[in-house]
């Protein structure tokens, strides 16, 4: 069976807020459920679907009840910063298989005003690996760093190739009035940032903000009838990548094993996408991700963001937003790659629109490249 | 500290049923892996079990100690206590000679003369008298 054009997101939203220290993280998630159930022309008693994450093991009741809402259907899978692009693909399960028509999608966070030191902090899971790796200093940053200094060695690929993508990105981010950061910056700008952990500068990482947002998916036919032009999960797929009891090759993302399955399901290959939304917690998750869902060859990822080829106007716009690296990035980003891909489809981005947009691939990381991640992949398509 | 011990200065392996004997063959200095006696794959972090088939019949494998540097960074930055004041350290893969890469620090050196590649050697670091963690230095 399958999944292709069944269920539809009808409503998204986006909270503009990158600082929000006098909201509380469930409030920023009620405003976001507003702002898409208006966007689609639904009310919160229309919702019978919920899903989160981010929250306590136990949060999506607490969520509800903050709604006052008794789902038929609730799913809090976890599994980092892709959680969300999980969350539409299980919607839209859940929606074809007759579990819920509308779901709702959650997130907010405020890990910027909190001062959760997420890239450069500490803190163990408690699960099996940790006791082999928690004493040795991991960060995030660094087992991200783990992976470009691999990629580097192996492939040639140098820190000027990688600060492309954040200038890349910065651009698009001055085209979008809620990013964060909004000047533009020069790959001389990323190279004399502080190191934060070899080889990745200051520049090459994702901010983080306060932030969240909020999804409404339906069925294809009841979206067909709301305010806004139903934008359709074509196909997707998820996968995770971990240290593979001692051999796995850090260079690759579990992208892998989710892209092309993704692009397989929903009958199109790499050169059919008009833009695509790829998880930027870092540069280079970008260039291993690209590498990993097959837009360039293995270890041709630094070429083959160069020359514009990512950016507005080129063969493959990514992160038109300004993404992770520029827009906001509150811990966990996957939700913002669903609602500016559903924008782009429905060519509501004003300048940084891409022209005649009509298919989108959204790429999910969770948890780093150099120890273990979640990858979760999406085609949507009008 | 107020109980006179002093205070483990990273943090301290959570020891468990699975984990057991190789971190009492760290705390001898000993570095083991295991090795599936049923399928022959070498692996880790240690478990009860043969990752690639779940067979309990392994043996635990005595590693020369020896292995190069499979990728490292230097990390400049880390707020969590045991590391803040630690900084710059390398944190590293290290491919043993059994052909297992595990994570570890590079200690006994200039943090900017690691390279991928390089030859290193296990040398333990006692954390607590029950403790000890394998780290690697150049090899002699």
């Amino acid at each position: 069976m399958s999944i292709s054009r069944k269920a539809a997101l009808a409503g998204v939203y986006e909270h503009p807020l990158r600082w929000a220290p006098h909201k509380t993280q469930y409030q920023i998630m009620a405003e976001s459920a507003r702002g898409a159930l208006d966007d689609a022309g639904l009310s919160i008693k229309d919702v019978n679907g919920l899903f989160t994450s981010g929250v306590g093991g136990m949060g999506i009741i607490a969520l509800a009840e903050h709604l006052n809402l008794n789902p038929d259907f609730l799913d809090s899978n976890s599994i980092g910063g892709s959680s969300f692009v999980s969350h539409t693909a299980h919607a839209a399960a859940a929606i074809a298989a007759g579990y819920c028509d509308v779901a709702l999608i959650l997130y907010g966070s405020k890990w910027s005003s909190d001062r959760f030191a997420v890239g450069t902090g500490g803190g163990g899971s408690g699960d099996p690996p940790e006791q082999f790796e928690g004493c040795y200093g991991p960060t995030t940053v660094g087992d991200y760093a783990l992976a470009a200094q691999r990629h580097m060695y192996e492939f040639g690929t140098t820190s000027e190739q990688l600060a492309e993508i954040a200038v890349t990105t910065r651009k698009h981010a001055s085209l979008n009035p809620h990013a964060k950061f909004r000047d533009l910056i020069s790959v001389d700008d990323v190279l004399a940032s502080r190191e934060v952990s070899s080889p990745l500068h200051l520049l090459d990482c994702c901010m983080i903000s306060d932030g969240g947002g909020a999804l409404v998916v339906t069925s294809a036919e009841r979206a067909r009838d709301l305010r806004k032009k139903p934008v359709y999960l074509l196909s997707a797929a998820e996968s995770c990548a971990h240290t593979s009891a001692g051999v796995r090759d850090i260079t690759d993302a579990a992208a892998k094993q989710s892209g092309p399955k993704a692009m397989a399901r929903a009958g199109v290959s790499q050169s059919d996408f008009d833009m695509a939304m790829i998880y930027d917690s870092f540069t280079i998750t970008v260039c291993i991700t690209l590498e990993s869902l097959g837009f360039c060859q293995k270890g041709e990822g630094g070429s083959y963001v160069q020359n514009g080829r990512i950016g507005l106007g080129g063969e493959l716009p990514i992160n038109t937003d300004g993404g992770g690296l520029s827009s906001n990035h509150p811990g966990m980003r996957g939700i913002f790659l669903v609602i500016e891909a559903v924008k782009q489809l429905r060519g509501e981005c004003g300048e940084r629109q891409v022209k005649d947009c009509a298919l989108a691939f959204c790429h999910g990381t969770g948890g780093t490249l150099g120890l273990r991640h979640s990858g979760a992949s999406l085609v949507l398509g009008v | 500290m107020a109980d006179g011990k002093k205070k483990p200065n990273r943090p301290v392996p959570r020891v468990d049923e699975e984990s057991r004997p190789f971190w009492e063959a760290c705390a001898r200095h000993e570095l083991y892996v295991q090795k599936c006696r049923a399928c022959g794959t070498v692996f880790y972090y240690p478990r009860a079990f043969c990752p690639e088939n779940l067979s309990q019949d392994f043996e635990w494998l005595r590693c020369s100690g020896k292995g190069t540097v499979y990728t490292f960074t230097i990390t400049r930055q880390n707020q969590s206590s045991g590391f803040r004041n630690k900084v710059p350290y390398v944190m590293a893969y290290v491919e043993l000679e059994e052909g297992v890469r595990m994570l570890t620090n590079i200690v006994g050196c200039d943090p900017e003369s690691v390279t991928i590649g390089m030859p290193v050697e296990v040398t333990f670091e006692d954390v607590t008298p029950d403790v000890s963690v394998p780290l690697f230095k150049p090899a002699s």
